[in-house]
């Protein structure tokens, strides 16, 4: 997908100061892609949002609606990100 | 924190030094029981003081920052003033004074401008028009000297407490021993 501009930007679930979170970032920036930061709790009790959406209460974690995927974990946000955006096998 | 890919780095900064003055300012200062305004240099009339520059009150490194001071309880061995700031309200400080069990006071500077005074602004990502203090510690001394400074040069990043404490044993003299 190399025209960003038609995206619907990536949701990204994110907890300030993270470092984990912050690698997805890189990567979101490395690739231009368009995203949304939302912010949560660090108390991980109180991450219900992240839960609801990807069925733990981890982050990272993302929502790209253009392709439907919901995942956690920033290794597997990478590799998604390198595979579905940045041309990697 | 062992990690196997690379954290990110922050740009260079012109940062107050050991040997140079420390700019002065004054804020809010909250305590467990009222807040006021008050200056830096007011803080330094008796002890050095050690300013701790840290993330909003919330944020997972300011509970690690004010935890690992308090265990380390550096006031209770040298003769300093101990005193933070972060970009929170008055009303913030007092909630994380109270749930942390924090005993030293905290500045309040949400505009940012002590960070922009002492360049160290962290400009955070995905928080339009919000910026706080980078983590930083400064040991300042009567004379509004710094004697030691160590700024955040990426993000994440914590004090390094062992160096901080070198610093304040050379620095600050010891408290006499109890009783």
């Amino acid at each position: 997908m190399s025209d960003t501009d038609e995206m619907t930007p990536i949701t990204l679930y994110r907890l300030q100061a993270c470092p984990f979170c912050e690698r997805v970032v890189r990567k979101l920036s490395g690739y231009d892609l368009p995203y949304t930061s939302r912010f949560v709790e660090p108390m991980h009790s109180d991450r219900n949002v992240v839960k609801r959406i990807s069925g733990a209460r981890t982050v990272p974690a993302i929502v790209d609606e253009n392709t439907g995927v919901t995942m956690s974990e920033s290794g597997n946000i990478v590799e998604y990100l390198d595979k579905t955006y940045g041309g990697a096998d | 924190m062992e990690l196997e890919f690379d954290i990110v780095e922050l740009p260079a900064t012109d940062h107050p030094t050991a040997g140079e003055t420390a700019p002065e300012f004054t804020r809010p200062l909250v305590t467990d029981e009222y807040w006021a305004d008050v200056s830096l240099s007011s803080l330094l009339d008796d002890d050095p003081l050690l300013l701790v520059c840290y993330p909003m009150d919330g944020a997972f490194p300011a509970t690690y920052i004010w935890n690992e001071l308090r265990d380390r309880d550096f006031a209770d061995t040298f003769q300093l003033t101990i005193a933070g700031l972060s970009i929170s309200t008055p009303y913030e400080h007092t909630t994380f004074i109270e749930e942390r069990g924090i005993d030293v006071p905290l500045f309040s500077d949400p505009a940012n401008d002590v960070a922009e005074q002492y360049d160290i602004v962290n400009d955070l990502d995905g928080m339009a028009g919000v910026a706080e203090p980078r983590p930083a510690v400064f040991l300042i001394d009567t004379d509004q000297t710094v004697r030691y400074a160590w700024v955040a040069d990426e993000w994440p990043a914590f004090p390094p407490y062992d160096e901080l404490e070198d610093a304040l044993a050379t620095h600050c003299e010891m408290k006499p021993l109890g009783p």
